[in-house]
């Protein structure tokens, strides 16, 4: 892979095609083919976007936290697994983000409010401000090694974290009975297009998150190796200082 | 050869550093204790109804220990960096996980003299009051709430100490992580004030979830300290 | 000669600056360099690396036979840097300064008063906050935490800054005994005459690297 070329290769071109047939796919079960929903009609349909995107927000802060361990443990430490790492992370918060707005839509058109204080709106708005808070962390200055090892150990820390904040949200929430399931999600009632319909949206998301992971890990790459280049230029622009005073 | 001592009494050299500091500086008293009570009167003109104060009063008082906390950590680490200490110490090899404990000790000290000060403010100025039983439990929950803070507080301070752009970087990292904190914590001082009927019963499997709390960051602040502060 | 310091071809960077470019480095038990240069031209990077502060990019270094690239940590214990800043504590008097780092090794009270009185910060300055000294005042406090650590390398950056002439000479006197005793030394100074009076070897930093 060379500079000039894009970052693509025929793998992920073949994976590119797949996921739009998918997306595509999706887009025909999930508003045309599946069912309305008996008490929401057709606000159901936002179902199928917006689970698919917190699971695979889970998927994607799962992967950050196993390469951040695999970075740290490891004697012979690739980049790699901190660029995979931190890739991971992004996507993930962008799906997060996703959850979180077609969630308060959907809320909205179903109670007409666009937040309620439940459980898992709440821990869900955690997750995002968490992960907000890595990639922060991620672009301070450093050397690629520094990055790598701030980075992975934050990620571990949200590891423990993310439980912690989930389960006395849970706590906190449990004491208020009347304001319970606030989710539009628990009370549907899926058939069986319906339910293929959300797996494919499973399907269609993963795989679309494995695409842009790919992607923006190898971009990750091309910016660190240009800064490394820079670095080159640096080292001999440095080296000319000398005798020049 | 230079041998280096246990890290027990590294800790406790590093805490009581932090706190010789505190008192020949007197940044608590004289700057961040106004602060907070500042807060809790502001609070005060803010909601401008006494019922509701007191009904919210322990809500109160632990936001104020958390803005205050801020703070307290930043300078901390501010002190660390005015003449490159906290760099010295790395040079001279001193054990990370031991001068985490021993700041994370030191800050400690200093929140739980600022909560009581909040505790005496609430009851002043929120109409709090409180049975035998609820000012142990209140007590309790300072301690163990505490606890869990310092060791947050430093491990994040730590990061987000020195270089330019990042002490903006701490309430982002900070606040989210004490949820946890600031839930437990209101929900015990709720049952210690009896704030809303809550019986002071309901408060101790709070305070748990704040041991709980304490012990985790305890543990992974003394292992993540060093290599999140090193360069 | 037992070689205490190596550096081959040592790049160092801060953030994407290069401080050091490819230098090379060697010292051996005993001696005294000085390193001599122009601002900026790497000197004090080279001082923090071998103290294990500044991470190697390119390159390989070893000092007192530990991997500078793989082992950075371990070096720190048995080497003493001295920055541009003094490492005090700001609202610490001296004596209280001093003990805390004799507290971080196992100092004698005996080693703490003969540090504390070499460098001639005993007696009255000894309760004054490190706040209100002047430059070679607290000088002579981190110094003086120093000689506490009995390092066995000591790394000097500037050390005859903001100090008197007689503090110049003490200075001088104290380095010198530290070697007897078994340290070595480097140093980076602008004081030619003293300091290459002073020094073994004299070698220049240039652009990154050592001429």
């Amino acid at each position: 892979m060379t500079p000039n070329s894009g970052t693509g290769t025929s793998a992920t071109r073949r994976l590119g095609v797949l996921v739009i047939v998918l997306v595509i796919s999706l887009a025909l079960f999930g508003l045309q083919f599946s069912a309305e929903d008996v008490v929401q009609g057709s606000t159901v349909r936002i179902m199928y976007v917006h689970v698919p995107s917190i699971w695979t927000a889970y998927i994607a802060f799962f992967l950050t936290a196993v390469c951040s361990g695999v970075y740290l443990s490891r004697r012979q430490r690739s980049l790699a697994w901190d660029r995979v790492a931190g890739a991971s992370a992004e996507i993930g918060v962008l799906f997060v983000a996703v959850s979180l707005v077609t969630g308060s839509l959907w809320g909205r058109l179903t109670w007409g409010t666009y937040w309620v204080w439940d459980a898992r709106l709440t821990s869900t708005a955690f997750l995002f401000i968490t992960y907000v808070g890595y990639l922060a962390v991620r672009r301070l200055d450093g050397t690629h090694r520094q990055r790598a090892r701030r980075s992975s150990v934050m990620a571990l820390l949200a590891v423990l974290e993310i439980p912690l904040v989930h389960f006395s949200v849970n706590l906190w929430r449990s004491l208020h009975q009347d304001a319970s399931v606030a989710d539009p999600n628990a009370k549907v009632k899926l058939d069986g297009l319906m339910l293929f319909s959300l797996f494919l949206g499973l399907v269609t998301f993963t795989l679309l998150f494995v695409w842009l992971v790919l992607h923006r890990q190898r971009t990750m790459l091309l910016e660190d190796s240009f800064a490394d280049r820079g670095l080159d230029v640096a080292i001999a622009e440095r080296r000319n200082e000398a005798g020049v005073q | 050869m230079s041998s280096v001592k246990s890290r027990r009494t590294i800790a406790v050299a590093v805490a009581r550093k932090d706190l010789s500091i505190e008192w020949n500086s007197r940044i608590l008293t004289n700057q961040v204790a106004p602060f907070a009570a500042i807060v809790m009167v502001m609070f005060a003109f803010a909601l401008d109804n006494e019922g509701i104060l007191q009904r919210v009063a322990p809500g109160l008082m632990w936001l104020a220990t958390l803005f205050s906390m801020l703070i307290v950590v930043q300078r901390s680490f501010t002190v660390e960096s005015a003449d490159g200490a906290l760099d010295a110490l790395r040079v001279a090899g001193v054990d990370t996980g031991a001068i985490f404990v021993g700041k994370s000790l030191a800050l400690m000290v200093q929140l739980f003299v600022l909560e009581i000060l909040l505790l005496a403010t609430a009851v002043v100025l929120y109409g709090v009051e409180m049975t035998a039983v609820g000012l142990l439990e209140a007590f309790v929950t300072m301690v163990v709430a505490t606890a869990g803070l310092g060791c947050v507080g430093t491990l994040y301070g730590g990061l987000a100490a020195g270089a330019k752009g990042r002490e903006t970087l701490l309430p982002l990292l900070l606040l989210p992580v004490v949820a946890p904190v600031l839930i437990g914590a209101t929900r015990a001082t709720e049952a210690a004030f009896g704030s809303g009927g809550t019986a002071v019963s309901e408060g101790w499997p709070w305070i748990g979830l704040l041991a709980v709390f304490a012990v985790i960051f305890a543990v992974a602040g003394t292992v993540a300290f060093g290599p999140l502060v090193d360069e | 000669m037992d070689s205490v310091i190596e550096l081959n071809d040592v790049v160092a960077v801060l953030g994407q600056f290069p401080a050091l470019a490819g230098a090379n480095l060697q010292v051996s038990r005993g001696e005294i360099v000085l390193l001599q240069g122009p601002n900026g031209a790497g000197k004090t990077s080279i001082l923090r690396v071998c103290a294990g502060l500044l991470p190697i990019e390119r390159g390989s270094g070893r000092v007192l036979g530990i991997d500078l690239v793989a082992q950075r940590d371990e070096v720190r214990s048995r080497v003493g840097l001295l920055g541009h800043s003094n490492g005090l504590y700001l609202d610490l008097t001296v004596d209280q300064n001093v003990r805390f780092w004799a507290s971080m090794v196992n100092a004698t009270e005996e080693e703490i008063v003969r540090a504390m009185s070499l460098m001639r910060i005993d007696g009255r300055l000894s309760s004054v906050k490190t706040a209100r000294l002047s430059a070679g005042q607290r000088r002579r406090c981190a110094l003086a935490s120093l000689i506490v650590r009995r390092a066995e390398i000591w790394l000097l950056d500037e050390p005859h800054a903001g100090l008197d002439a007689q503090g110049r000479d003490e200075l001088d006197i104290v380095l010198r005994n530290a070697v007897f005793a078994g340290a070595t030394i480097v140093l980076a100074s602008h004081e030619m005459e003293r300091a290459s009076a002073l020094a073994t070897r004299v070698v220049t930093v240039d652009g990154g690297g050592v001429q």
